[in-house]
Formats: structure tokens, C-alpha cells, sequence
């Protein structure tokens, strides 16, 4: 047996690898055998692991979720795929709970934010140069594209309030909130639970400087609020805020997510 | 009436409350907070709604900033 495309196949004694080239996918012209790029030809063995790649080429539908599959625990992709997730705010959290939840496949997400991309995003927002001035749902949209163009966004260029929240997140099964104004996640906590309080929230407080990233944490309220964060460490002048420590959170975030998800939050 | 905030015991003379007379007491700002009464979240358009009766336990959550200029914040619960 060997693993071809992330697939299990039978093969035959005296298989070599560009047999299996033409058989599987004849306009490769990549070859990764177990591990490394091999540029010349040989015979397979039981246990190899290969890769057939066409330089530039974007996988269908089918076959990017077969190779994500692939490395996500059985019966996880199904259920990821089924929801949908909002994110309020992308900044430097939001920014990072977005992509985390598009390279784990996400069916839906649903992205708010008023904000344009500014230059001094750029040290913890995953924004990059050429998209300085676009705003922040559209730069985040683009590259949610660049990395699964298969997860289905629902962007909005706006500024949330305790009026529009209800229905901007009208379909979500869990809201993210990475707001950075803690009156903005007061607002939300309250608006989006009155509406829907048999959903989820995974929110983040106390996430600046550079102090041990070992202090952050999530701790759940109710059975349905969750807060990632040292939960004291605001920003203010001497205490900045920084890509690890926001990313740290950022990807505690997203993690219970996905435990929420898979009903493995308890 | 006795309250669990935040995991301490708490007296106060009232003998009726409800949550936003609690939170002016402790002088908590309305706009950065969670409240949970009894494992659930109350929603703050419900704070003068809701009662709180003696040994209720109640969570409350104050949010602190992450972004551009915010206060800086103060330890929470």
C-alpha cells in the first residue's frame, strides 16, 4: 500500500514513480516522494508517501477537501464544513481567527469591520503591504481566497452596533468577538445574547505586551460565553500590542471554535 | 442579602436588588461588562429587570482593550 495525493492505493512490485505520474496525473510536473522533491525517476515501495503537484494549478473543490481531510482527525471536516462562524472586527485578532477558521475549512464566515488597512497594522494584522488602504473585510476576503477559495465569505464594510449586530450575524452558529475597545465588547456580548441566546461567543480580553503568553487562558461564563486572555493586560502607553501574544490568543480563539463545533467545549 | 461575586461572598443591606442597582454599588461601568446570574448571561437592556434574590451567584466580566488608544484597564472580577 502506498499514499499517493493523500490517498491509500494498492501499487505493483515494479511500479516507478513516473508510471504512477502518467497513471494519476499525467501534467505533474512536481513529484514529492516522502517528504522531499525528487527530480528523477524510481521505483516505489510499500509505505511511500507521494505527491503529485502541477506548479500553479488550483485544485478543484473535491480534491482540496480530500487533501484537507486528509490531515484532520476522521468526521472533523464534515461538521466544520456545516458551520457558519462570525468574526466581529479584523484586526489583529480577527485577522488571525479568520484564517485559522478558512485554512480549517469553515463553511461560512461571516467578517465585520468599519476599518481601512493602515500601515501600523501591519506588525500583528495578517494584512500584507500591497493592501495598505483597502478596507479590512475586503484585504481579508482576498486572502482567505489565496489560501481556500473554497470557504464561502460574507463580508461587511461596516461599523457594528447594538442595532445592526442581530442582523448581521443572523446566521451564525458562533460569534468571534476581536473587537479592541472593551465598550465594543460590552455592546456586543449584550446585543448578539439578548437575540440569540441559545448561541455561542468566544471573546478575548487582556492580550497586550509581551508578558508570558503562558498566563493566557479561556474561562467560560454561563455555558455559553467563552474569554480567551491574561484578562487584565489592556493596551496603553509601555504596553503595546504585538503579533505573538495576539496571535496566542487569536489562535485560543479560534480552537475553541472549533471544540465548539465538535461539541467538545464542556 | 448575601451574594457570590465572582466567587466571594458579598453582604449588602438591601434586601431587594436587581442587577443594575448592584452594579451603580460597586460602581462598575454598564458598557464593559458581562453579567452572569446563575450560570446564564443577562443581557444588559435586562439589568433593572432582574432581580437578584439572597444567595444568587453571579459572574461579572469587564472587558479591557486591545486596539488603538484604549484606558488602560484594571484587573477584572
Amino acid at each position: 500500500m502506498i499514499k499517493v495525493n493523500e490517498q491509500f492505493l494498492q501499487y505493483d512490485e515494479n511500479t516507478s514513480l513516473l508510471n504512477l505520474r502518467d497513471a494519476i496525473k499525467p501534467n505533474a510536473d512536481i513529484i514529492i516522494y516522502n517528504g522531499f522533491p525528487v527530480p528523477i525517476d524510481q521505483s516505489v515501495h510499500d509505505g511511500d508517501e507521494i505527491v503529485f503537484i502541477k506548479r500553479g494549478e488550483i485544485p478543484s473543490q473535491e480534491e482540496l477537501e480530500t487533501l484537507m481531510v486528509s490531515r484532520h482527525s476522521p468526521g472533523v471536516h464534515e461538521r466544520v464544513k456545516k458551520s457558519v462562524v462570525g468574526i466581529a472586527g479584523q484586526g489583529g485578532l480577527g485577522s488571525a481567527v479568520a484564517i485559522a477558521l478558512a485554512r480549517l475549512g469553515i463553511g461560512t464566515l461571516v467578517l465585520a469591520d468599519f476599518d481601512i488597512v493602515e500601515p501600523s497594522n501591519l506588525n500583528r494584522q495578517q494584512y500584507f503591504v500591497h493592501q495598505i488602504g483597502q478596507t479590512k473585510v475586503q484585504a481579508i476576503e482576498e486572502n482567505i481566497r489565496m489560501i481556500n477559495p473554497y470557504v464561502h465569505t460574507e463580508i461587511h464594510h461596516i461599523k457594528l452596533d447594538e442595532k445592526n449586530v442581530p442582523q448581521v450575524f443572523k446566521d451564525v452558529d458562533i460569534l468571534v468577538e476581536a473587537f479592541d475597545r472593551p465598550e465594543m465588547k460590552g455592546m456586543l456580548v449584550n446585543s448578539f445574547f439578548e437575540h440569540f441566546p441559545d448561541r455561542y461567543m468566544v471573546c478575548a480580553s487582556g492580550l497586550a505586551g509581551y508578558g508570558d503568553a503562558n498566563l493566557i487562558q479561556s474561562q467560560v461564563f454561563g455555558e455559553r460565553l467563552y474569554i480567551v486572555g491574561d484578562r487584565h493586560s489592556a493596551a496603553s502607553p509601555g504596553q503595546g500590542l504585538m503579533s505573538p501574544r495576539v496571535g496566542v490568543v487569536a489562535h485560543h480563539q479560534a480552537n475553541k471554535v472549533l471544540q465548539i463545533i465538535l461539541g467538545e467545549n464542556q | 442579602m448575601t451574594l457570590t461575586i465572582n466567587g466571594e461572598k458579598k453582604s449588602f443591606e438591601k434586601t431587594s436588588l436587581n442587577i443594575r442597582n448592584l452594579l451603580e454599588l460597586l460602581d462598575l461601568p454598564l458598557d464593559h461588562i458581562a453579567v452572569e446570574l446563575n450560570r446564564s448571561i443577562i443581557p444588559k437592556s435586562q439589568f433593572a429587570e432582574t432581580p437578584l434574590a439572597d444567595e444568587d451567584v453571579i459572574e461579572i466580566v469587564r472587558f479591557v482593550g486591545g486596539g488603538k488608544s484604549s484606558p488602560s484597564g484594571q484587573l477584572i472580577i
